[in-house]
């Protein structure tokens, strides 16, 4: 085949692709910039207002709170879901009979679509008669009003993401599995035992898939939506987990302020970008690769 | 003999681990089962009933075909048909298009690919709610707001991941066998179709579960496109359920979600190998 046939063979076959990218990632996100700068909505024709929304971000004590609530998801629930996730890991990972069956069991949660997830989960941690506070109080147990007192509800939200840690874990374990056996062999040779195996094999070895998990983990979580919005209607309790993106979207769909969300829309997207490139720089001295 | 005593003891405290994080992980799931065969006077017992000695299964029914009088159609076998509709086409749109895409990507030659494979993997660090107001705004101009289209067609134009992981895999297909191909006269089409198809088989299956995944518990799509009750899908219909009856029926609530999580975790358990090696290699060639 000709250099200039097989151009034309390759653009043929990327054209789905090269047609998707244009209509439904660059030109929205193209526009959506445009509609930052502008006051819109679905019945009014976008105007210039330069950097009014931007400027209006700064007073607004709604966006500040559900920024913070964001932020402080995010903080809590990536480090916690990635130690259970490693940890859940490091146990399937051992030579025990029954394995598939427990790995199976770890993963299916994460298989349990977010409305239903929110459902049961209401179910679960209902304050009088949930599951969860049957077995607290029959342990002695605070039994706390986990879904209508504010200093609980995000907690909730944080157990959850530690149920439905699967698809990390299955990626912390096919990483653990890639770890040649020669090298546990050596460390056994100089007298380590399981943490120091653990410490100084393990980690190192799975620190670039630790990192892909934690900045995935990072994206996702700043996004949360659909389990809050089943959850806890309105960000319910106290605004308590009202999240940025359940704000745009209200902003959006129930005030009809356009404008004002796609302006919020790109300050997500800078605050994802700062926390990845964070977690790159943080990462940078600690993550081993193999040459 | 020690050293076997030792090795039996490291089994029996793991298995002993693994035991009790399994309960707590199959916890909520079992409650879910339990709640949605239970008479509703029986779920909020004290101690917890786990096995309701009448088991109610009339339950599934009632949660089904709640309302239907008033609706004139049994909603929650409309969602499933609805669900069904969206993600069927979801999945043939995407493993064609995917396949496409990744194949030029990763056996076809010509300038501005290693660009456009570049750009394409960053677009991944996009947030989803950047897109979220303009298109809507797109799809209002399409005239499909209210209609299936912004749920489906996308997936006819390839996706970022699906994209990478396809690509990736079909790298490592030897480049001789298109060769022979071609030197026997194929035409490029050809190829790609009686070769590579054929060998990427488990890959396209790893694209293809992923896509039903992703098409069936999609809430944000059907939130914001679908308009009328008869157009809903499970995860719509299951919130609006939820939604009109805060905190009463819990054993239809249960009934309804378990019907919703069912077809997934069957899904799942028929195809696991393939899809628990599609995840692992997700981030191990990241």
């Amino acid at each position: 085949m000709s250099p200039r046939r097989e151009q034309w063979v390759g653009l043929l076959f990327a054209m789905p692709w090269i047609l998707g990218f244009l209509v439904f990632l660059a030109y929205p996100l193209i526009s959506s910039f445009y509609y930052s700068f502008t006051s819109f909505s679905v019945l009014r024709r976008p105007i210039w207002i330069g950097l009014e929304n931007y400027r209006e971000m700064l007073g607004d004590e709604v966006f500040h709170l559900s920024l913070k609530n964001t932020l402080a998801f995010t903080a809590g629930s990536v480090p916690l879901a990635t130690v259970a996730a490693i940890l859940v890991a490091l146990l399937l990972n051992t030579r025990v009979r029954g394995m598939a069956l427990y790995r199976t069991v770890f993963y299916i949660p994460s298989l349990v679509p977010m409305v239903a997830l929110g459902v049961l989960w209401l179910w679960v941690f209902n304050g009088q008669y949930g599951l969860l506070n049957e077995v607290l109080r029959r342990l002695g147990l605070p039994d706390p009003a986990w879904l209508s007192d504010p200093a609980w509800a995000k907690w909730t939200l944080v157990i959850i993401s530690i149920w439905g840690t699967g698809n990390a874990m299955i990626i912390y374990l096919a990483g653990l599995q890639d770890v040649p056996q020669s090298l546990y062999e050596a460390a056994e040779m100089d007298g380590a035992r399981w943490w120091g195996k653990t410490r100084h094999v393990t980690l190192p070895m799975i620190s670039p898939v630790i990192l892909f998990n934690v900045v995935m983990g990072i994206i996702g979580t700043l996004q949360t939506f659909a389990l809050p919005y089943v959850m806890f209607p309105g960000g319910q309790p106290a605004r308590s987990t009202y999240f940025f993106s359940m704000y745009l979207y209200d902003n959006a769909f129930l005030y009809q302020r356009m404008g004002y969300a796609s302006a919020m829309g790109w300050v997500m997207f800078l605050i994802t970008l700062a926390l990845t490139l964070l977690a790159l720089r943080v990462s940078a001295k600690h993550v081993h690769y193999e040459g | 003999m020690t050293k076997r005593v030792r090795e039996n003891l490291r089994q029996a405290a793991t298995h002993t681990v693994l035991l009790l994080l399994s309960v707590l992980f199959l916890a909520p799931l079992l409650w879910m089962v339990s709640t949605a065969i239970k008479p509703l006077d029986q779920t909020m017992a004290s101690p917890p009933v786990w096995v309701p000695d009448r088991p109610q299964w009339e339950n599934f029914w009632k949660a089904l075909s709640y309302n239907a009088e008033d609706l004139g159609y049994i909603p929650f076998l409309v969602y499933g048909r609805n669900t069904l509709y969206v993600t069927v086409l979801a999945v043939i749109g995407s493993v064609v298009s995917n396949a496409l895409v990744a194949y030029s990507f990763a056996r076809l030659r010509w300038k501005g690919r290693d660009l456009l494979f570049g750009v394409t993997l960053a677009t991944m660090m996009v947030p989803g709610p950047v897109l979220m107001v303009p298109t809507y705004v797109l799809f209002r101009e399409f005239g499909w707001i209210g209609t299936f289209r912004p749920l489906w067609v996308p997936a006819f134009f390839g996706g970022a991941f699906n994209i990478f992981l396809l690509r990736q895999f079909l790298k490592t297909i030897p480049m001789e066998l298109s060769e022979a191909a071609r030197i026997d006269g194929a035409s490029e089409w050809q190829t790609f179709l009686r070769v590579i198809v054929p060998l990427a088989r488990p890959a396209l299956t790893v694209v293809a579960l992923f896509t039903f995944m992703w098409a069936w518990n999609d809430f944000m799509g059907p939130l914001l496109y679908l308009t009328d009750q008869s157009t809903f899908t499970l995860s719509m219909g299951l919130q609006f359920f939820q939604s009109q009856h805060t905190g009463t029926p819990w054993n239809l609530l249960m009934a309804a979600s378990l019907i919703v999580v069912l077809p997934v975790i069957l899904v799942f358990l028929f195809a696991q190998r393939v899809f628990i090696q599609g995840i692992a290699t997700t981030g191990i060639k990241g």
